[in-house]
């Protein structure tokens, strides 16, 4: 049952190695300072066992000479086992160093090429962690826990084979004190990582309710319910401890039991050593030789349950990974072998085009709509209806999975990224900015920009007395996510950045949150301006920006159900009709309270 | 030198100016701060610190047992039997038991040591988790909000463990020091010259290690926040993975993650280079000192000063002890840091101050009378610092049972007013009474009962649907359906997996804006209020959504038992449901009655509400 898991493990290094050339080129000669080095440590044991039998033993016999040759070049082995030591460590970290932030940064890019990205922001908090953490496990495992597996074996193997020259008996001894243990290890290095597992469950439970009376402290105050909120965190908090001390547990047993084990074969040592050597099978030096080797074998053993459990994880880790990188980027740059797309407004064309996630159910049936250049549509619809995955299609953060969707008659997906971004933007909802100067997100936009060509396309927009407002003008710092600004106030940079890029294609979603009047009067006149002689669509939530639309496509249930403007819909008995009969109630409540008369 | 510029600046060759940083930083000030730090925390478990501490004593003492058992059995067991080709039996059986004796003492002293000193630590963070944590509870809001989130929740996670972190290897070199000094009276129990090499090479052994913490702590220290800053910008860039895609910037995003990732990368070597060469330098002193020692020994030997199993004892101490003693390094390296930790976890435990709540309860049912009298507050601790009041003498009368919309533009104070009737905070001068009583005199739980306030944004605790409405209060499934219904959630939560059991938050479903919102309304609602308080809570929901919500709620609020309600409104369709208007301005009242009076006689007013409309294009 462990075998073909043992091997897949073996598959991981071996496929993250070849992700990694700079790490895999040279790791042979690496490995084999690695085993090198362990040889310092046998040294002693041989030293002792060579003066002892050289007269020590026999009180005052002794002569130096006989020994000098071996303590000097023991001498020299220890240093030079060092520097080997020394020059292996530095290579492995210089290697893996190096291949593991070319990892990330492949990673990273890859991440930006998958459609996963743009679908689910749950995801996108594991897909930090590839990058990090799951990285930084797996230069642990190389630097630490991998390397220490070659050393302790080496240096096990190489103790084994000096004791075996000496006396076969005892080194029988030894092997049968250290077996079990050695046996057991797997065991134990299951049940531990399962206690690691429950570990970081409840460090993750905890940091949850841990957050409870910190960001919802208001609730939590204004509902009196401290006692509840405080039982919570308690738990939380319980929980994590005991998982903690149960994997402690785990860790102490092995490496006691270890230390015992030592001391076994210690005992065992003498004995057997004595008996032999009585029966002048074995000399002094041989058996005090002994008790120096036993030695190198506790360290390894103490500590292998923690690092077998380690590998364990960083290979996990490893795996996730690669697995990261090995998933097609499902919407593919055809890149120099792409097309360019005409100058000037751009047509739009759905040919038969559906679109259904990856099993599951088609959001998208049998579209078939034709958008002329500089046409302004507003796309409708009830959340759920499709109307966001249109928008999608259109922009190419994803690709149909039937029918063609062409821009000025060109196939979408034979248009170079470069290009095609160039030509067609998408607008989010939520004008997402980054933690820098006003300058530099505007940027995004036009990465060259310079500061005269920002102003102009503010004063352009329309937007010159809030750019005025500003006390550090280009110089403003947005803060994380732009929270500096306020949200009406993101949406203004996110459309002066929009003009920047001066697509001919624009999409964009509507926001739906509530910003102060004033900014939202800005941005609806800098948004007008923004789409004037472009060709745009907008999923519109509000009455007015399909009332202004040239032509209103509405979507229900995954299909284009209605395509017309405004005013050839608004009678039609269909879902724009009862759609707009909502929008419209609330217009009329608004309107009688503004004007009495109409009441 | 000051961190800051450091810190700002991660420049390669910064690593130096850091180093001498600490060198600079009042060591006398770390010492200290450390003492105090573990006074507090043997006081705070003292007797599984003092079990730890016995198990390392303990596990230190085994291990020079052990080199004297083992010098011990070469002089009388090993070479006596090998000398007469004969079996000493009796002395034989009496050193393996002793081995054996030695080995079980080591091992319980391990347990002791890793076993009793790892629950210290753990238990040292939960206690201090919680002390935090009630302290959060208890602080008042104001407090909160001068304080950033993430700064709180790392004090309660990643400071309490930086602060009792130097436990963990606390009682494993209080064991090492008695263990130095019983190898140090070991050895000259064995042999006065051999133990010069002791004393020569231990303390080398010590200030390596000393040294190699010194160099090597500020730079892990560096590229630990270098990892920081790297989860940073991955953070970012995929939240922002939309806008980058639609402009085409996945380039120049990966160019600034491959800045940051490189820095890493050298930061880490570095570490790596430092640790190659202290690493295997204290693992061959120990063997060169055993070397020397077999020099000597051959000569003490020889001139009759040690007996052989002397010298294979002294040559055995150095291999046992060589490992521990780099536990008095990790103390040394751990303590500045714990120390930093120490100090974060402490800034939040001296914090004073609670909200003082009364012991009145608030007679009654139904909807309550409303009054706000010559009501100022301001964030500062006086006017006189530099701003305004955010509030200023504002007075309200609200009848039982009637709806009231707050307006006014941004920054009007708005939802200051809707803190304060709730007592997140309190007015810096002025009354607010419920049914005549100032709500000051209630206790916590009349207060909550009596008002419920619906923010403009919502936490969601990690929780199921159900308890994230009752809040853990006493209300039937039916209930809860309810008040669902009225903020037209039923159909969303029907369609979750497990319905009303449904877990919500970080590892359960999530939801939109508006679907949070609609929770917050029947998380209100469901407490059946006497006072109930809407901060532009509808603001994230479709206008068809809203109009719904707010018809249903005017049916529920509109009998003889709804509550009194005030509302913060920007949209007409909001303020439609008001019996009268207050128009705020710049922290004062500026006008009230009803909205046509408002219209009607307010420039200002009709401009405010207007801009909104015209902006949305609901009066086209």
């Amino acid at each position: 049952m462990s075998a073909p898991e043992r091997l897949t493990g073996v598959a991981i290094i071996r496929r993250g190695l070849a992700l990694s050339p700079s790490i895999k080129d040279g790791l042979w000669l690496t490995i084999l300072l690695a085993v090198l080095s362990t040889v310092g440590g046998a040294v002693v044991p041989i030293v002792i066992q060579v003066t002892i039998d050289s007269g020590l033993g026999e009180g005052d016999r002794t002569e130096l000479s006989d020994v000098a040759g071996y303590l000097a070049g023991a001498a020299g082995l220890i240093v030079v086992t060092a520097l080997v030591a020394y020059w292996m460590r530095v290579r492995l970290f210089v290697a893996s160093e190096r291949g593991l932030s070319q990892l990330r940064i492949d990673a990273f890019k890859h991440v930006h090429d998958l459609s996963m990205l743009t679908q689910n922001a749950e995801r996108r908090g594991v897909l930090v962690s590839r990058v990090t953490s799951d990285i930084d496990q797996v230069s642990l495992f190389l630097q630490n826990t991998g390397i220490m597996i070659i050393v302790s074996l080496g240096q096990m193997v190489v103790a084994t084979i000096v004791m075996a020259f000496y006396s076969w008996q005892l080194t029988l001894v030894v092997l049968v004190c250290f077996l079990p243990l050695v046996f057991s290890l797997r065991f134990f290095a299951k049940r531990l990582s399962r206690a690691y597992d429950i570990v970081r469950r409840t460090v993750g439970e905890m940091i949850a309710v841990i957050a409870e009376p910190v960001v919802g402290a208001s609730v939590v105050r204004a509902h009196a319910v401290e006692e509840r909120t405080q039982q919570r965190v308690d738990a939380g908090i319980q929980g994590n401890l005991t998982a903690n001390v149960h994997a402690q547990k785990l860790v102490v047993v092995t490496f006691a039991s270890a230390g015992l084990a030592g001391g076994l074969a210690n005992a065992g040592v003498v004995a057997v050593g004595v008996v032999l050597g009585v029966a002048g099978g074995l000399s002094l030096g041989t058996v005090i030789a002994f008790a120096f080797l036993v030695g190198l074998f506790v360290g390894p053993v103490q500590t292998a349950t923690q690092v077998l459990t380690d590998a364990q994880n960083a290979i996990a880790s490893w795996r996730r990974v690669i697995d990261l990188l090995d998933t097609p980027a499902d919407v593919v740059d055809p890149g120099l072998d792409g097309v360019s797309l005409p100058d000037g407004a751009l047509s739009a064309t759905f040919e038969q085009v559906r679109f259904a996630y990856p099993g599951g159910p088609e959001v998208l049936r049998d579209i078939d709509v034709t958008i002329q250049p500089r046409q302004r549509i507003a796309v409708v619809g009830e959340t759920g209806s499709g109307k966001t995955t249109f928008a999608k299609l259109l922009t190419r953060l994803m690709d149909p999975s039937g029918g063609t969707v062409r821009l000025a008659d060109i196939d979408i997906s034979t248009v170079a990224f470069d290009d095609l971004r160039r030509h067609v933007l998408m607008v989010p909802q939520e004008g997402f900015l980054f933690d820098a100067t006003l300058r530099e997100n505007l940027r995004y936009g036009r990465r060259d920009a310079l500061d005269e060509q920002l102003v102009s396309v503010v004063h352009e927009l329309g937007l010159a007395d809030w750019f005025a407002s500003l006390p550090r003008g280009l110089d403003t710092e947005v803060g994380q996510r732009g929270e500096s600004l306020s949200a009406g106030e993101r949406q203004l940079v996110a459309l002066v950045r929009s003009a920047l890029a001066d697509p001919s294609f624009l999409v964009l979603d509507e926001a739906t949150s509530a910003v102060d009047p004033q900014t939202e009067l800005r941005a609806t006149r800098a948004l007008d301006r923004l789409l004037d002689g472009r060709t745009s669509v907008t999923i519109a939530h509000r009455l007015s920006t399909a009332e202004n639309a040239d032509r209103v496509l509405v979507f229900d249930a995954g299909h284009l159900v209605e395509d017309g403007s405004h005013a050839e819909l608004v009678d039609a008995g269909g879902a724009y009709q009862r759609l707009h009969a909502s929008w419209v109630a609330q217009a009329q409540l608004s309107g009688r309270l503004t004007d009495p008369a109409q009441a | 030198m000051s961190d800051s510029t450091t810190a700002q600046h991660p420049v390669p060759d910064d690593v130096d100016v850091r180093r001498s940083d600490l060198g600079n930083r009042d060591d006398d000030r770390v010492t200290r701060r450390g003492m105090t730090l573990l006074a507090r925390g043997i006081r705070e478990q003292p007797r599984l610190f003092w079990i730890s501490v016995a198990g390392s004593l303990l596990f230190g003492a085994m291990t020079v047992a052990d080199a004297w058992v083992l010098g011990r059995a070469t002089d009388h067991v090993i070479r006596p039997s090998f000398e007469r080709g004969d079996v000493a039996t009796g002395a034989l059986v009496g050193a393996i038991l002793l081995f054996l004796a030695v080995a079980v003492l080591r091992a319980l002293g391990i347990v002791g040591r890793r076993l009793i000193g790892g629950i210290l630590y753990y238990r040292l963070v939960a206690t201090y988790r919680r002390k935090v944590t009630r302290h959060y509870l208890v602080l008042p809001m104001s407090w909160h909000h001068r304080h950033p989130t993430g700064q709180l929740l790392s004090n309660a996670n990643a400071d309490v463990e930086a602060a009792w972190a130097i436990f963990m290897p606390l009682p494993m070199a209080i064991g090492v020091v008695a263990m130095l000094l019983a190898a140090i009276v070991a050895m000259l129990a064995a042999d006065l010259v051999l133990t010069l090499v002791g004393l020569v090479v231990f303390p080398v052994l010590f200030g390596i290690n000393v040294f190699y913490q010194r160099w090597l702590s500020p730079r892990v220290t560096h590229a630990q926040s270098l990892r920081g800053a790297v989860s940073a910008v991955a953070h970012e860039s995929f939240d922002g993975a939309l806008v980058i895609k639609s402009l085409g910037r996945e380039v120049d995003e990966t160019a600034r993650f491959a800045r940051v990732t490189q820095e890493l990368r050298d930061a880490n070597i570095r570490v790596g280079r430092i640790r190659g060469f202290f690493d295997p330098l204290l693992e061959a002193l120990p063997n060169l000192a055993i070397l020397l020692v077999v020099l000597l020994g051959i000569e003490r030997v020889a001139s009759g000063g040690a007996d052989p199993g002397d010298v294979v004892q002294v040559a055995y101490l150095f291999t046992v002890v060589a490992f521990p003693v780099r536990a008095l390094g990790w103390v040394l390296a751990e303590l500045p840091r714990s120390v930093v930790g120490w100090d974060r976890v402490s800034s939040v435990l001296d914090e004073e101050g609670s909200m003082a709540y009364g012991d009145s309860g608030l007679a009654g049912s139904g909807p309550v009378g409303l009054v706000i009298d010559d009501v100022s507050f301001g964030f500062g601790d006086a006017p006189a610092d530099g701003g305004r009041d955010v509030l200023r003498g504002i007075d309200l009368a609200v009848e039982p049972g009637k709806v009231v919309a707050v307006v006014g533009a941004t920054g009007s104070g708005k939802s200051t007013l809707t803190s304060l009737l709730s007592r997140l905070v309190d007015p810096r001068e002025g009354a607010i009474e419920l049914d005549g009583t100032d709500i000051r005199d209630l206790t916590h739980e009349a207060l909550a009962h009596a008002v419920a306030v619906v923010p403009q944004s919502t936490f969601l605790f990690d929780d199921s649907v159900r308890e994230n409405v009752t809040l853990g209060g006493s209300h039937s499934d039916d209930e809860v359906w309810d008040v669902l219904r009225t903020v037209q959630a039923h159909d969303f939560v029907m369609a979750l997996p497990d319905g009303l059991g449904a877990q919500l938050g970080e590892r359960g479903t999530t939801l939109s804006g508006g679907q949070r919102q609609r929770l917050a309304l029947a998380r209100a609602l469901v407490r059946r209020p006497r006072l109930l308080v809407m901060d532009d809570a509808t603001s994230a929901l479709d206008p068809e959504v809203e109009q719904r919500i707010l018809k249903a709620l005017a049916a529920h609020t509109a009998g003889d038992d709804g509550p009194t309600v005030l509302v913060v409104a920007y949209r007409k369709a909001t303020i439609a449901l008001a019996d009268e208007v207050v128009f705020l301005a710049d922290g004062v009242v500026a006008d009230r009655g009803s909205h046509a009076e408002l219209v009607a006689r307010s420039a200002a007013y009709r401009a405010l509400v207007d801009a909104y409309d015209v902006a949305r294009g609901a009066d086209a």
